[in-house]
């Protein structure tokens, strides 16, 4: 078997990509990002992505590259509200936005990776989500349909990998990253460490490695969004 | 507590009346703003698990200077910490939890509530639209829904109407609002009634700066 472990996130995506591509990118605002293979695709330099995130990144940074070089032209997310250049391209109609709950796009993915094409939820029932969507009642409430949702290449963010390309997650970095694992047609992850197989613990690993085909190991700004703290004297 | 001359109660007071609401082994989601402060009221002794949307139970206070960590925010993406009774998992299995009814009480703020509990607080039409992050899918799942806002818009407007002008959040699926005037609770879809008056308030202000029906029960 050729090695899951590539040189570099361009090395990596190098015969991935095209124009009009899906991708998935794993992340909650900026934590837990695969800023590595978001830069090698803005290096690629395709165009007409549709992308499958939860957020957009910030100006200059994440996603919001890919924003700045005008290589999206469509963004399935749940909320986008920290990004200026968003905001101007979508008001001038240069992009397309669906916006779906939290929860109702988290699980379309968990079901596109699971081979499961609809599943109904009562989230957004009587809003304007619900508009065009089959309705169907369960037990005397209401629920609607939603359907899976897939991607040509998921890019995902993990902490640890080994060569099998099993996965550990840290804290609240985890968020979309194993759903998006499983959903892609080649799932490519950025880690900060590369172990040997036999290193990780099998009751620990989050994600399987036949989710992922591809992986590498990154060098991370991990910018922070809101630096909250408090000082020794608060109580 | 209040400003000299203010009516009302203050972000403080509506969050410690709010934290009224909590009970012993709850498992709670606060939302952005005054909701956030409930953290600060947690009656002594009481054991609240704080649930954040993007993958954390056990949300513990923000870090000291300095060990601030990247890989761990709170779903307003601030830096947050761990306590002895965290636990890290997905967005989906965070989802599953509310969507499949497992949280006690969610605490989230509004643009407008309905007399029969419908809630409006993601979008505006004709501005930007952020998205409705997992607000939706919070009042939709979780059992107790209670809402913490101002009584009135900026512009002295009332947020308590008969229909929401707003777009929805959800339908029939807000059982209390507290807002700095008093506190009404909320039979989901049949109305509403006044259950407490805040400070030096009378019936006469509420009425005056609210438009949804409600039923006094003081």
């Amino acid at each position: 078997m050729p090695s899951k472990v590539f040189q570099s996130a361009a090395d990596a995506l190098s015969d991935l990509t095209f124009n009009g591509m899906t991708l998935m990118s794993g992340g909650f605002g900026l934590c837990g990002i695969p800023e590595n293979l978001i830069a090698a695709v803005h290096e690629a330099g395709m165009q007409d992505i549709s992308i499958v995130s939860n957020n957009c990144g910030v100006d200059g940074f994440g996603l919001g590259i890919l924003l700045d070089a005008k290589q999206i032209k469509k963004m399935i997310s749940s909320y986008v509200g920290e990004n200026k250049e968003f905001e101007r391209q979508y008001l001038e109609g240069e992009l397309e936005l669906e916006f779906n709950p939290q929860g109702t796009l988290a699980e379309r993915i968990r079901a596109g990776g699971a081979g499961i094409p609809g599943f109904y939820t009562k989230t957004g029932v009587g809003t304007l989500i619900a508009e065009g969507k089959e309705h169907k009642d369960f037990n005397g409430e209401t629920y609607m349909l939603e359907t899976g949702l897939t991607a040509d290449v998921s890019l995902v963010k993990a902490w640890k990998a080994d060569k099998e390309g099993n996965l550990v997650y840290r804290k609240t970095a985890r968020n979309f990253n194993p759903m998006m694992a499983t959903a892609g047609k080649v799932t490519v992850v950025e880690v900060e460490t590369i172990v040997e197989s036999g290193e990780l613990d099998p009751d620990e690993i989050h994600t399987p490695g036949i989710y992922v085909q591809r992986v590498i190991k990154g060098t991370f700004e991990k910018r922070i969004e809101q630096c909250t703290t408090r000082s020794r004297g608060d109580v | 507590m209040s400003g000299a001359g203010q009516k009302g109660w203050n972000r403080n007071q509506m969050a410690a009346r709010a934290a009224l609401e909590l009970k012993d082994g709850f498992y709670c989601n606060l939302g952005i703003g005054i909701p956030t402060l409930v953290a600060n009221y947690i009656p002594e002794g009481m054991h609240i698990t704080l649930q954040s949307e993007n993958g954390m139970l056990g949300m513990g206070p923000f870090p000291y200077d300095g060990e601030e960590d990247a890989d761990l925010i709170n779903a307003g993406k601030q830096t947050i910490t761990e306590l002895d009774m965290s636990s890290y998992f997905s967005s989906s299995d965070s989802f599953a939890m509310v969507r499949g009814g497992h949280i006690n009480l969610s605490i989230l703020g509004a643009m407008e509530v309905s007399e029969k509990g419908d809630l409006a607080n993601w979008m505006i039409p004709g501005k930007m639209v952020k998205g409705m992050g997992g607000a939706m899918d919070l009042v939709a799942g979780v059992k107790r829904v209670v809402v913490v806002m101002d009584h009135t818009s900026k512009s002295g407007d009332p947020k308590l109407l008969h229909e929401c002008s707003l777009p929805l959040t959800g339908q029939q699926v807000v059982d209390m609002v507290i807002t700095n005037f008093g506190v009404f609770e909320i039979d989901r879809g049949k109305g509403m009634r006044l259950t407490e008056l805040s400070q030096d308030m009378t019936v006469e202000d509420i009425k005056q700066s609210t438009e949804a029906h409600f039923d006094i029960a003081l």
